[in-house]
């Protein structure tokens, strides 16, 4: 048995390697070559620093790298702090499985039709401005940037609304694990307010469960292209858009620049991790020594609820946003100031069927298969480590969060440099393999934690019954967790659906999907077939996510132990 | 028997012909991946047309790699070589000019010449100064194959605003009494950049030196008066001329939307296809500077390393037959203007082109005025880069 468990977890560890790090080491030396002047190709074959004068003398540098900082780093900040005040209010007041489903739109709507949408409801031409003309007497727009600004603010707040109801997620998760009440009513019976004992007694027992995800969101908000292409500055971008746009310059040399950009980005991600480490000790070190004085602090109630109203304000906008896109898909004439269209057709729906129906089914089988290949490998990893009754080295978790961490554009270009090489560029496995990167670790993280709950009895009793480790496997795992398993996948159909870069690098521009082309189309001049492909693009994870409660509704609907979260 | 057909025909046929039937050979059951760009459903749908046609008549499909900015399929071709892929390529035709094409030429990126082997070829004027040999001054050499023409045009809305700017000068003073009401696109983008063009060509003191490679005593002397003007101009554009469109059809919906009163296009027709699609309010009307504007053709091209070159070529010829020109210039179709010399053309192909639809939003030849000729295309990339030091902070 143990000797069938080692084979199982060599071949986890080989397919691992060749098929998720490989590739990241691949992509960075090759993005890394070039980024010191190596190209050859190109006829570039000297180790330089040219690469890194020409990135640092480019127009507007110093302020894409700005903007990148500015709402890489702020959107994240502003997002954990609005989760940490929503949960700190709402938690006690709320059903968290409730909760979690209100919060599900909102986790599978992809970046870029989120981004989409927002762009019509916060443009001086938009919703939100058509709804406050009648009164202020508006009969042409504003000349304001409420998109697209210089401050990159509504990039910022696209980010956040995608970004906070995943903390919420993430918080409402790590909540779960921690006897929430029992120490709310020791603080209260002690003096404390609230909103304080969340702040000193929750929150610290909190963030290490959630440190991850952080990372994760502060590493994407970051480097995020699709979403700042849309929302984002454009004279310049932010950095990561700058270095795409380099990448596809006309001179070819300016991939050297570019590679330089692209180092750039993974190294200041990097950073970023790194200062949140140091502010985490450093809030350690004050935090005991806050805790200490023991201030009661009633005074903070007033920050929780103007944090959950920000909450509320910021869904609200999202929600706005998703339904425009609905509404759009189904307009022809739709001009300021009317709150609704003028005139309405399914016109855009079906003049763009071929289009919209071939861009359908390529990210039906991407996600079909990139959903597939993850699934298997999450579960033979999970099944390796119960065979060898041993818990995840901290190396194994840092392998899974890697592709999460690392800059997509840092590695992409260098790996499609190595697809190409192999003469795998340009075809749907490509793309499948440079998605997998992505998807495998939220696949991972989603299953990790409900296969570690389940129930070592009904094994054990399985075992004494005589069934081997595949029979416990097929015959009891599996379905037990049926429901974890789908809702896995729906996170990787999200995670696919929305994949954006790889798909363009890796797809040589053929294989389109509702992402790319909702991405292209936003830079065209018809919001109706943008309207369009965003909604189906929203609305395929949507789909996927009320498959994985429905299935298991159904097939356990006589099971009541096995009907899920609502049982205990 | 059929074999003897083969080789009686083969006696018939004229050297060329012949080598054109092994194409059209080797081209049947090709897919030929056609890298457009893709912000124009119009122009998406006509390339989908065209896909269907040359399926039925030749075997050939056709499967359009949407792009953003057509400088993607060239890096894509760049990268190919750069791993040493110099067969079996993934870009088979590009929508391609001026500096894009510049770059592949001068790097070998390029199969051809074919556009002579082509035969509707016979209907193009192809002398040493005829615009479909000549591509922003850069010779084509028989390396692109002309498909449509392109002429600079402004839109404006015509229930907002009663007198556009005559000139490119007058945008100054329009711009002053109609703060934030114009801009252009980002001059990284080819129509920002054209719209900087026009003016140059307007502004400048000798527009022929325009025609040279630039150097940089002429730039400075060239480019002068345009910085004066568009210092001038700058602070009544659009958002205080801190950010721009990123392209000419957002700002197009920006004009829909009634956040502008003037976008620009490269194609005449484009307000009133827009207006029969809903994307311009009925009101949208198109005008040209007193003395003309810059016109060009835009040409599709093959890598070097393209996998189905055959099949490139076959849809390239398709896109020359008169026909395919009429469709194409039907303003319910494209509106594109053909690119066919009509003298060249048969009493048929014209009376066909003559009874083509009109639109009220739809400019004549006569209306559009002098063609200007594009500036070579080294002032392009100077002219862009420049702009960028100077205004890009």
């Amino acid at each position: 048995m143990s000797h069938d468990g080692r084979l199982l977890r060599t071949a986890v560890l080989v397919v691992v390697g060749l098929g998720l790090i490989a590739p990241i080491a691949i992509g960075l030396w090759q993005t890394g070559r070039a980024a010191f002047g190596i190209l050859p190709a190109l006829g570039q074959d000297m180790v330089s620093l040219g690469p890194w004068h020409e990135l640092a003398d480019l127009p507007g540098f110093a302020t894409s790298l700005r903007l990148t900082l500015v709402t890489g780093i702020g959107s994240t900040l502003l997002s954990l702090v609005l989760a940490t005040g929503f949960c700190a209010t709402v938690h006690a007041r709320m059903n968290t499985s409730a909760g979690a489903r209100m919060l599900t739109p909102f986790l599978a709507i992809p970046h870029a039709a989120m981004a989409v949408g927002l762009a019509f409801v916060l443009a001086p031409s938009g919703w939100i401005a058509r709804m406050i003309a009648p009164h202020a007497g508006w009969d042409r727009p504003p000349d304001i940037a409420t998109v697209s600004d210089g401050w990159g603010l509504a990039l910022t707040l696209g980010l956040m609304i995608k970004e906070v109801p995943f903390l919420l997620l993430v918080i409402l998760s790590a909540l779960s694990q921690i006897p929430v009440a029992r120490h709310m009513a020791a603080g209260r019976a002690l003096g404390y307010g609230r909103g304080i004992v969340w702040i000193k007694m929750i929150m610290p027992q909190v963030w290490p469960l959630i440190r991850l995800p952080v990372w994760v969101v502060l590493a994407y908000g970051l480097s995020v292209v699709d979403m700042a292409i849309i929302l984002g500055p454009s004279n310049p971008p932010t950095l990561a858009v700058a270095v795409t746009r380099w990448f596809s310059d006309p001179d070819p040399l300016m991939i050297l620049p570019a590679s330089a950009g692209a180092i750039l980005q993974a190294v200041i991600v990097g950073l970023a991790v790194a200062m949140l480490m140091v502010a985490e000790a450093a809030v350690k070190r004050l935090g005991r020594w806050w805790i200490r004085r023991g201030g009661r602090g009633s005074s903070a109630e007033p920050g929780l609820w103007a944090a959950s109203a920000l909450v509320m304000a910021l869904m609200a906008v999202g929600a706005l946003a998703m339904v425009s896109l609905v509404v759009w898909s189904m307009a022809w004439r739709w001009s300021f100031p009317q709150l609704l269209p003028e005139s309405w057709s399914l016109n855009p729906w079906s003049s763009a069927q071929d289009g919209w129906m071939r861009a359908l089914s390529n990210t039906l089988l991407l996600a079909g298969a990139t959903v597939g290949l993850s699934l298997g490998l999450a579960i033979a990893w999970l099944e390796g480590e119960d065979r060898a009754r041993r818990s995840r080295a901290p190396w194994a978790e840092a392998l899974i969060y890697l592709p999460l961490l690392i800059p997509q554009i840092g590695f992409l270009y260098g790996l499609n440099v190595g697809f190409l090489q192999i003469g795998l560029s340009g075809g749907i496995t490509a793309v499948i393999w440079a998605q997998a990167l992505f998807v495998f670790p939220y696949v991972m993280i989603a299953l990790s934690d409900p296969w570690r709950a389940l129930d070592p009895r009904m094994i054990r009793a399985a075992a004494a019954l005589g069934a081997g480790p595949g029979r416990r496997l097929w015959a009891v795992k599996l379905p037990v967790l049926i429901r974890p398993i789908l809702t896995a996948a729906a996170i990787g159909v999200a995670v696919s659906v929305a994949q954006y870069l790889p798909t363009l690098f890796m797809g040589a521009g053929r294989i389109a999907t509702l992402t790319t082309e909702a991405v292209t189309l936003s830079s065209g001049s018809d919001r109706r077939v943008t309207g369009v492909y965003a909604t189906l693009q929203a609305g395929l994870p949507f789909a996927a996510y009320l498959a994985a409660f429905l299935i298991p509704a159904i097939l356990h609907r006589n099971r009541r132990a096995l009907s899920g979260a609502s049982a205990t | 028997m059929k074999l003897s057909l083969v080789f009686a025909l083969s006696l018939l046929a004229t050297p060329a012909l012949a080598d054109w039937q092994q194409t059209l050979d080797a081209a049947r059951g090709q897919t030929v991946y056609w890298n457009a760009w893709g912000g124009d459903a119009r122009t998406n749908a006509f390339i989908a047309w065209v896909g269907e046609q040359t399926k039925a008549h030749y075997g050939v499909s056709v499967v359009q790699a949407k792009l953003s900015d057509t400088a993607e399929a060239v890096t894509r071709v760049i990268s190919e070589k750069a791993a040493g892929q110099d067969e079996g390529g993934s870009v088979d035709l590009i929508w391609i000019n001026g500096p894009n094409f510049l770059a592949m030429k001068e790097q070998g990126l390029l199969h051809g010449p074919f556009v002579a082997d082509l035969p509707n070829a016979r209907y193009l004027d192809l002398g040493p100064t005829s615009p479909a040999s000549v591509d922003f001054t850069v010779t084509v050499d028989g390396m692109e194959s002309p498909w449509r023409l392109a002429r600079f045009v402004f839109s404006y809305d015509s229930a907002r605003v009663a007198e556009p700017p005559r000139t490119m000068a007058g945008f100054v003073d329009w711009a002053a009494a109609n703060p934030g009401r114009v801009t252009h696109p980002d001059p990284s983008n080819f129509m920002g950049a054209t719209f900087l063009k026009q003016a140059l060509i307007e502004l400048t003191p000798d527009a022929s030196a325009l025609q040279q490679p630039v150097t940089d005593a002429a730039f400075d002397a060239a480019t002068a008066p345009l910085w004066v003007w568009y210092d001038a101009l700058r602070p009544n554009l659009w958002r205080g001329g801190e950010t721009y469109p990123a392209n000419e059809s957002v700002q197009q919906q920006l004009l829909n939307d009634g956040e502008l009163d003037i976008a620009m296009s490269f194609d005449p027709a484009s307000t009133a296809a827009a207006i029969a699609d809903g994307l311009l309010p009925d009101s949208a009307r198109v005008f040209v500077p007193e003395d003309g504007s810059i016109g060009n053709i835009s040409f599709v091209a093959i890598p070097y390393n393209a996998a189905n070159a055959e099949g490139a070529e076959v849809v390239a010829n398709f896109l020359l037959d008169p026909e395919t020109q009429a469709h194409m210039q039907n303003i319910e179709v494209l509106g594109s203007f053909s690119v066919l010399d009509p003298a060249r053309l048969d009493d048929a192909a014209n009376t066909a082109f003559a009874a083509l639809p009109t639109a009220p939003a739809l400019p004549t030849l006569a209306e559009l005025g002098p063609t200007l000729l594009e500036p070579h295309a080294s002032w392009m990339t100077r002219l862009t880069e420049e702009w960028a030091r100077r205004y890009v902070k």
